[in-house]
């Protein structure tokens, strides 16, 4: 069965939008993953991943539950083998340089990949500003100026600091859920990753705040680049530059949104973007 | 930065690991100890004579002591289960309210109840209005210590068992009293599990004896009279007597003997439930 | 709705009766040992301040038995919680599954060993160890401080240091069990989050796990301290009995569960034994309050818990 490969991609610029370099082989990519296989102990859960992920853009993941997308986006910051009798194999390349290989410790991988989840996670026992900052101070910023440059350069960021610039000593876990997530956003964004990986992250929250974030990661591409895994097409669709489609595993089709959403090539890619499954 | 990072990762989660063995040391030296010192006592003699008297080269056993200990925990189990029982299954089936988490409440407080003190309360209801020591004392005493725990371990097996059950029951016009029975019936694992280690936990105590069921050299002598017991006969030979002593050496034969039976209960027990209760 | 049969109400009745056996128990300690040391309650306060026990001359004071049991209870915390936190990290966050079985079912077993066993141990095992080769090293290496000096030359084996660390020992299945349970009940999102911002596995643990279960710990510790500050053979048996109050470790000590057990066969007057029985209402009383402490922390715990998944 045939995946799409990156190769085979032909995109038609259309009017103005920017030419794309083609055939577009991953050259340049910030995240490339090769030939990536995942387990859980023994059920293989992808397969073979050939995926390019292009600097300062949105790219989203879909697919029907059990595709595989989560896997895939934990895999891209090494927080899949933390789950036991995971498994991987393959190569992650973050500008060149396997994320799996002997050179770059996990650790460091997961600083310069962030992460955001789908349930917010703020840690409840610190307060806003010390959960804005908890993984700077891992780094071993002390300096309490930087600290608090930090905390509200971080919020305002994230269109959180109006918000809660009086109560920064409240608990990170008294506000909303669409404010508990800005400020998950925040907390990753503060140790200045290069990568942002967002994992359904506004599946737990109410439309405005659902909107609220969305704007955001269309202003992050500008300093980040996101990988955001959405069970929501239209999500995917507003926010997304690029869109690949999963399936039990397996990439089936990564195009421009676009492209994917009006012309997809796969029969597969079809029948779940029009609703037949999933 | 990072390698001082690392190398603090690396020193916590090995200090944690040297805790683990700091924690096992002792319970292996104990075991071993008490082994090495006490085994050479254990023949015949140590179940079936009475201790050493005072005249020279005078040699005995515990056999009072064994009596005494079965008895009294014989006693405290007679006392102890059934009110224990009860109350846990007023917790776990009638006490979905104030009541019943009061119960449990100072049911949990009790259990943590310096055991000089049920010593001191035996004393006071029991042995100054009898005019002294006795077994009915030390059997009470030990008693009322299981009460609490088994009230709580009973609860807390009944509330083990899924409420469809219940429902089930109920259903088919089963009366709650019946229900309440099956329920047992359905637990009876985790609640023997609750009831042995309480039994072995009071079987190990001291300092309730000293005060209820005071010491004896002689065998059995009556409900009213003192008795002798494992327990106490090990702290009284080991701190009255010189290390070279017959009664020294009996004292380590006593410790082999507890050991043996309420840590064989202790691991028969959690042997037994690990499969079901999956409580590792 | 099926007619109430009698054996129902009977058997809901037996079964209130025989809870209230437990409500009554509490009630009953409390009652008992009030009106049982009611000849001594009456000189007040200075039962606990006044440092001299001298029951030929009807003088009460039994502030060094409360000051061993003190510092007794506080050497087994100091000890035995980092040791008691060590165990419960490592069971809960960092043993692989195929270990965790054997080495809690060790810790547990430490929990089964009678109390005259680990003093019996203590006395003939642990002391002349100690005596031997911790204590003098202690005395060299830090003793500009006061709690390690001493004016004999040759240290005790029994003293307030033995009994503190038998102590420890003693509570480091209560304190490490309640401590796991609290690690185990944080959330793997906690964790989730921590690895995601990069933190090394201990800083994950410290910043995740460990002040999320902050409650759960204290509760722990209370238990441990109830439990140290009431034990009585195992202390009785290490410590050497000697009513003092020194600043030294190394010296001897009493407390009052060790009073109480040695001298209340011996007390032959009213005066004597209300006296005793009140150092039992002094020791049920603390150990009575931290319990509730610690349970009180427990139930909101579990509270807790249960609000915290509506997210």
């Amino acid at each position: 069965m045939g995946e799409a490969s990156e190769a085979d991609t032909w995109v038609e610029p259309q009017g103005d939008a920017q030419k794309v370099p083609r055939p577009y082989d991953g050259e340049g990519a910030k995240l490339r993953a090769r030939k990536l296989n995942a387990w859980y102990n023994r059920r293989q859960a992808l397969y073979e991943i050939d995926f390019a992920i292009r600097p300062n853009q949105v790219t989203a993941i879909i697919g029907p539950s059990g595709c595989g997308k989560s896997t895939l986006i934990r895999c891209l910051n090494r927080m899949h083998e933390l789950v036991l009798g995971a498994r991987v194999e393959g190569e992650v390349l973050l500008d060149g340089a396997d994320i799996y290989g002997a050179n770059l410790d996990a650790v460091e991988v997961r600083r310069r990949i962030g992460m955001v989840f789908q349930k917010p996670n703020p840690f409840p026992n610190m307060s806003i500003a010390d959960n804005v900052v908890a993984g700077l101070k891992l780094n071993g910023v002390k300096d309490g100026g930087k600290i608090e440059k930090a905390v509200r350069q971080n919020l305002e960021q994230v269109y959180l600091w109006e918000e809660v610039k009086d109560e920064l000593h409240r608990s990170g876990a008294s506000l909303s859920g669409g404010q508990q997530q800005r400020l998950c956003i925040a907390r990753a964004l503060a140790v200045e990753p290069e990568v942002l990986l967002m994992d359904e992250p506004c599946s737990a929250l109410d439309p405005t705040a659902t909107a609220k974030i969305e704007q955001l990661i269309a202003e992050l591409k500008r300093t980040y680049t996101v990988v955001i895994v959405t069970h929501n097409m239209q999500q995917a669709a507003r926010v997304a530059d690029y869109t690949a489609f999963m399936y039990l595993g397996k990439l089936i089709e990564y195009d421009e949104t676009a492209q994917l959403f009006e012309n997809p090539r796969e029969p597969l890619t079809e029948r779940y973007i029009t609703g037949k499954f999933g | 930065m990072m390698s001082r990072r690392f190398l603090a990762d690396k020193i916590w989660l090995s200090l944690a690991f040297v805790a683990v063995v700091i924690a096992v040391i002792p319970l292996a030296s104990i075991l071993y100890e008490v082994t090495r010192l006490g085994i050479s006592s254990m023949n015949i003699d140590f179940f079936t004579k009475l201790p050493p008297t005072l005249l020279p080269g005078s040699v005995g056993g515990m056999g009072n002591a064994v009596e005494g200990s079965l008895m009294l925990v014989a006693l405290a189990s007679l006392i102890g289960l059934p009110i224990g029982l009860l109350s846990g299954v007023f917790i776990s089936e009638y006490g979905n309210n104030w009541y019943g988490s009061t119960v449990r409440f100072l049911g949990d407080v009790l259990v943590g109840n310096p055991s000089i003190v049920i010593g001191i309360l035996g004393y006071i209801l029991l042995v100054i209005p009898f005019h002294g020591f006795s077994l009915v004392a030390g059997g009470v005493a030990l008693g009322v210590m299981t009460i609490p725990i088994v009230s709580n371990t009973t609860a807390e097996a009944l509330k083990l068992v899924p409420n469809s059950l219940r429902e089930a029951s109920h259903a088919l016009g089963i009366r709650k009293w019946r229900t309440s029975i099956l329920i047992l019936a359905n637990a009876k694992s985790a609640v023997a599990t609750g009831a042995l280690l309480a039994i072995a936990r009071v079987m190990g105590e001291t300092a309730p004896l000293i005060l209820t069921a005071g010491i004896s050299t002689l065998w059995y002598s009556g409900p009213f009279q003192p008795v002798a017991s494992l327990t106490y006969y090990i702290y009284y030979f080991s701190t009255s007597f010189p290390s070279h002593s017959a009664e020294f050496d009996l004292a380590w034969g006593a410790a082999f003997i507890l050991i043996v039976i309420v840590m064989g209960i202790n691991l028969g027990v959690r042997i037994i439930t690990r499969g079901t209760t999956g409580h590792a | 709705m099926k007619r109430r049969s009698r054996t129902d109400a009977i058997f809901k009745w037996l079964t209130i009766i025989f809870a209230t056996a437990v409500v009554f128990l509490a009630v009953l300690f409390f009652y008992e040992l009030g009106t049982g040391s009611s000849l001594t309650l009456r000189s007040g306060f200075s039962f606990i301040t006044g440092s001299k026990w001298d029951p030929v001359g009807n003088v009460f004071g039994v502030l060094p038995m409360l000051y061993g049991s003190l510092v007794t209870s506080a050497i087994a915390l100091v000890i035995g919680v980092p040791i008691s936190l060590g165990v419960a990290i490592f069971l809960s966050e960092l043993a692989p599954h195929r270990v965790r079985s054997p080495f809690s079912f060790v810790v547990e077993m430490l929990a089964a060993v009678p109390s005259v066993v680990y003093g019996l141990w203590g006395l003939f095992v642990l002391a002349p160890v100690l005596r031997d080769d911790v204590y003098p090293v202690l005395r060299t290496y830090l003793g500009f401080l006061p709690i390690f000096q001493s004016s004999s030359t040759q240290l005790p084996g029994v003293s307030i240091m033995t009994a503190g660390i038998i102590l420890a020992i003693m509570i480091i299945p209560i304190v490490s069990s309640i401590s796991r349970d609290a690690l185990l009940a944080v959330p793997d999102s906690q964790r989730e989050a921590a690895y995601a911002l990069g933190a090394t596995k201990s800083e994950a643990i410290r910043i995740s796990v460990l002040s999320y279960a902050r409650s759960g710990i204290f509760a722990s510790i209370f238990l441990g301290l109830g439990r140290a500050f009431g034990e009585t053979i195992a202390v009785t048996m290490v410590i050497g009995n000697t009513p003092l109050i020194t600043g030294s470790l190394f010296s001897p000590g009493y407390t009052l569960a060790s009073l109480i057990a040695n001298e209340f066969t011996e007390a032959t007057t009213p005066v004597y034994i209300s006296a005793l029985v009140e150092a039992g209402l002094v020791l049920l009383t603390v150990v009575f309050l931290t319990n509730i402490a610690a349970r009180v922390l427990i139930s909101r715990l579990v509270k807790n818990r249960e609000a915290a998944s509506y997210l």
